[in-house]
């Protein structure tokens, strides 16, 4: 049975993926709601991406360490793979795991790093929390290679609590200091220099002669704990259920508070949250059960559009309606800048929190960038979903008044949803406009430069900000 | 309240990541602090005199020579009760001067309201570089982010003229402000009227500028010349911020404290400078603070995060010094028995920064009744 709502199917497709053109929902929709969720969690059913494809156009992404490269090569993997979740969630965990390529130790363990979180994005919070805690990556990042037996540096020790897993005021200064102390000697290898030998990847090495093995105590258990057994004794805490939920639920439903208010601000949705969690405490964990739950739910089918797009979302998905970038073309990097100017360079995060989301994306500043980013591209007539677009608006035709104009458009740009401002804004500038008209080929031509303006203008407005 | 002939300004530079204020302003005489810092300790020898028990990192020189001259007031052991050693609760604490609960609304949006009642000008605050600190923002007050100074304009992409001002007039229509249609979106459409608005005047900057001194290419050089060329452009902006990132040295603090150090005080020199040639100095005041010190011992490699720390007010009708007393050393007076302490709570700075330079009443903006510092000329 296909599904009927393609709007429903576009805002599973925002949030589930990176956005997508009317095209690619159509074909997501000839299968039921569940059947599209259960094959977005289940990407091995898909072809796997083939990375090396772009390392032909871009040698820096296997050559030396460029940092712009590699990031357009991220971005280029978001718009491409056929396994949409699978890169969303890689996002999302590098959003939570934050780690950044201006303080590495070598430049490929910041790419080994996205490789791992693209392995581990569905499993088990045990698994994740263990790989994260031997990645070379974040090892440097969190200084847990400075965390010695006889000189602990409480660095990942604080941050595996606060950041990643139990939020701020569930464990103590002191629970602190024995994390520290049973992650001490878990360090990586030195990887051989890249030049002139290349590239080489360091791994993770436990030094048994720089580890405490003497007793802890760690939020209210004793023993003479290591790593894992700290990340187990985390991974049960409700505290984690809770948070990792929330988490969850900001990244894929609706816009949170931002994390420290966490502690002190009640979820706008408890009820959501409280499902959540239940599964995550029931399925010990178990990301891709919790998602299942997630997307299923009443609660994540009525959040349209309750969301501000991250930087990345309003890039890839912009160039996913244009459908440019299937190929590697040579711009690639300045789509990586473009997410930067608007405050989300990927794999270099503001602080260890990561980014702040929702409305604080969004200032005079960063807005300017998101309109001029979609206008230009938007804007493009010889792209292929623009042209898509075109011929579907044409085949409407052969005269199109302006109030259907506008309502083709906002369904071929996401099915959007706009307010009555904005609404009365377009239709007066349509009316300014007139009818469309594909009777001969001048007035084809500058029926052509009216959708053209139309459509940027939809993507300059409020509403366009929203997944 | 000082006078001054121009409208006074404040510039503000976050330092983030929390700053080691013992390595900037170090307690060169006291034997604790050798024994603190076996790998990251300066040396007598390397450090440059500030007083018979105090000493610059010689890294610093630019601000050293500022202060000999009369216009840096170090505040020595700034903090607050129950220190948070979270950077993102500390850098909230700072931005709202609320230590307890979490809100949204930053003192410098306050004071900006204050400054501007009406807001009228949506660039009487302005913030340079990627994102707006939570500090500037408040409901309702415009405050302008600048990523690009060179190419800031809503609609920027549209190359022919008569379309984009068409286009222009519709996005106008469409950010009007509307009752009822919710908070966030009631927030794109007042920061979309204020993009347009402040792109028109901003514009203009880039062209009337003109200047001899040569900043440096890296990101708080940049920012500070930004703020430079729009001070000088004159278009009544009061409230300037800037951030320079990276000071959370737990590793590696040898290699990469010093050079940020060595960045930030030079571009402040070269800022002062810039501003002297251009007869536009004396209306401003620069604040510089992080969002806690950092650890007294080090960890062999770099130093973890701590609670006391300290910050500086620079400008030419500052009056140069030391205000505070350096936290002790000694263990029966740290913080979390391994912290500096604080003796100036960052409230009573930011009081009087606002009462006596600003001339705003600083009570309702940092929440309560704070000492405050005479740091001005009067």
């Amino acid at each position: 049975m296909p599904t009927e709502d393609l709007a429903l199917v576009s805002h599973l497709l925002r949030r589930a993926g990176f956005g997508t053109s009317q095209k690619e929902v159509e074909i997501y929709a000839k299968k039921e709601y569940e059947e599209i969720v259960d094959d977005l969690l289940t990407p091995e059913k898909f072809p796997e991406y083939d990375a090396d494809f772009i390392s032909r156009y871009y040698m820096g992404t296997v050559t030396s360490d460029s940092f712009g490269q590699t990031q357009a090569a991220w971005i280029y993997r978001m718009i491409n793979t056929p396994r949409p979740l699978e890169e969303r969630m890689t996002l999302f965990w590098h959003h939570l795991f934050a780690t950044g390529w201006n303080k590495h130790e070598h430049a490929m363990t910041c790419v080994q790093q996205i490789d791992m979180f693209r392995t581990i994005c569905l499993v088990d919070m045990k698994t994740i929390l263990i790989s994260l805690s031997k990645d070379p990556n974040m090892i440097c990042w969190l200084d847990n290679c400075e965390n010695h037996k006889d000189a602990p540096n409480e660095n990942y020790g604080r941050e595996i609590m606060e950041l990643f897993s139990l939020g701020v005021g569930n464990y103590t200064e002191e629970d602190i200091k024995n994390a520290a102390r049973a992650f001490t000697g878990w360090t990586f290898t030195q990887c051989i220099p890249l030049y002139p030998f290349g590239t080489y990847l360091s791994e993770f090495e436990f030094r048994q002669d720089d580890h405490d093995f003497g007793e802890k105590i760690f939020l209210g258990e004793v023993g003479n704990f290591d790593g894992y057994d700290i990340v187990d004794i985390i991974v049960k805490q409700p505290a984690t259920a809770k948070f990792i939920s929330r988490h969850l639920y900001n990244f894929f439903v609706a816009d949170e508070p931002q994390v420290p208010a966490w502690s002190i601000r009640e979820p706008r949705d408890p009820e959501a949250i409280a499902m959540l969690s239940n599964t995550f405490i029931e399925t010990e964990g178990n990301i891709r059960e919790v998602l299942k739950v997630l997307f299923n739910s009443d609660f994540f089918k009525k959040s349209r559009f309750m969301k501000i797009k991250s930087p990345v979302d309003f890039v890839v998905g912009t160039v996913k309606i244009a459908g440019t970038h299937t190929f590697p073309q040579q711009d690639l990097i300045n789509l990586a800048g473009s997410t930067a100017l608007m405050g989300q360079t990927l794999m270099d995060p503001p602080t260890v929190e990561s980014w702040h989301t929702g409305p604080e994306w969004i200032d005079s500043g960063t807005l300017t960038d998101r309109v001029n980013f979609a206008v230009e591209h938007i804007g493009n007539l010889n792209s292929d979903g623009i042209q898509d677009i075109i011929e579907r608006i044409k085949s409407k035709g052969p005269q199109i008044k302006p109030e259907e104009l506008i309502d083709l458009c906002l369904d071929l740009l996401g099915h959007m949803e706009i307010d009555l401002v904005t609404r009365k804004s377009l239709l007066e500038y349509g009316n300014s406009l007139g009818n469309l008209s594909f009777n001969n080929q001048d007035s084809e031509v500058e029926s052509l430069e009216k959708i053209k303006h139309m459509l940027q203008l939809i993507v300059s407005c409020r509403e366009y900000q929203f997944a | 309240m000082t006078t001054v002939s121009a409208p006074p300004v404040l510039v503000v530079v976050q330092l983030s990541g929390g700053n080691d204020f013992m390595n900037t302003v170090i307690p060169i005489t006291d034997g604790i602090y050798h024994d603190s810092r076996p790998s990251l300790g300066v040396k007598e020898q390397d450090a440059l005199p500030l007083n018979d028990q105090l000493a610059w990192n010689p890294v610093a020189a630019p601000l050293k020579e500022l202060y000999d001259q009369g216009n840096v007031a170090i505040i020595q052991g700034i903090g607050y009760e129950n220190h948070n050693r979270s950077h993102f609760r500390g850098m909230d604490i700072w931005h709202t001067c609320e230590p307890d609960k979490i809100v949204t609304e930053g003192w410098l949006g306050k004071t900006i309201r204050e400054l501007n009642p009406s807001g009228d000008n949506v660039v009487t605050g302005i913030s340079f570089g990627k994102g707006l600190p939570r500090a500037m923002v408040s409901p309702g007050v415009p405050v302008t982010s600048v990523s690009d100074l060179d190419s800031f304009g809503v609609m920027s992409t549209i190359t022919a003229d008569q379309q984009r001002e068409e286009a222009l007039g519709v996005f106008k229509r469409m950010y009007t402000p509307a009752v009822g249609s919710g908070i966030v979106a009631d927030y794109l459409s007042h920061t979309g009227t204020n993009a347009l608005a402040s792109a028109q005047i901003l514009g203009s900057v880039p062209g009337k500028y003109r200047s001899t001194v040569e900043y440096a290419s890296n990101s708080i050089a940049k920012s500070l010349r930004d703020v430079a060329r729009v001070h000088t452009a004159g278009i009544g902006t009061r409230v300037f911020y800037t951030q320079h990132g990276g000071y959370d040295t737990h590793a590696t603090q040898l290699a990469v404290h010093p050079k940020l150090l060595n960045e930030l005080t030079t571009a402040i020199m070269d800022f002062f400078q810039d501003l002297r040639d251009h007869n536009a100095s004396e209306e401003v005041v620069m604040l510089v603070f992080s969002e806690f010190g950092r650890r007294i011992k080090d960890n062999g490699s770099g130093t973890d995060h701590g609670s006391g720390g300290g910050a500086f007010l620079i400008g030419d009708r500052v009056r140069g010094g030391l205000y505070g007393q350096y936290p002790s050393l000694e263990y029966a007076q740290l913080a979390n028995g391994e912290d500096l302490g604080y003796n100036i709570d960052f409230r009573s700075v930011y009081s009087t920064l606002l009462d006596q330079w600003l001339g705003v009443d600083a009570n309702p903006i940092v929440n309560g009744s704070y000492e405050q510092l005479k740091p001005f000329i009067e």
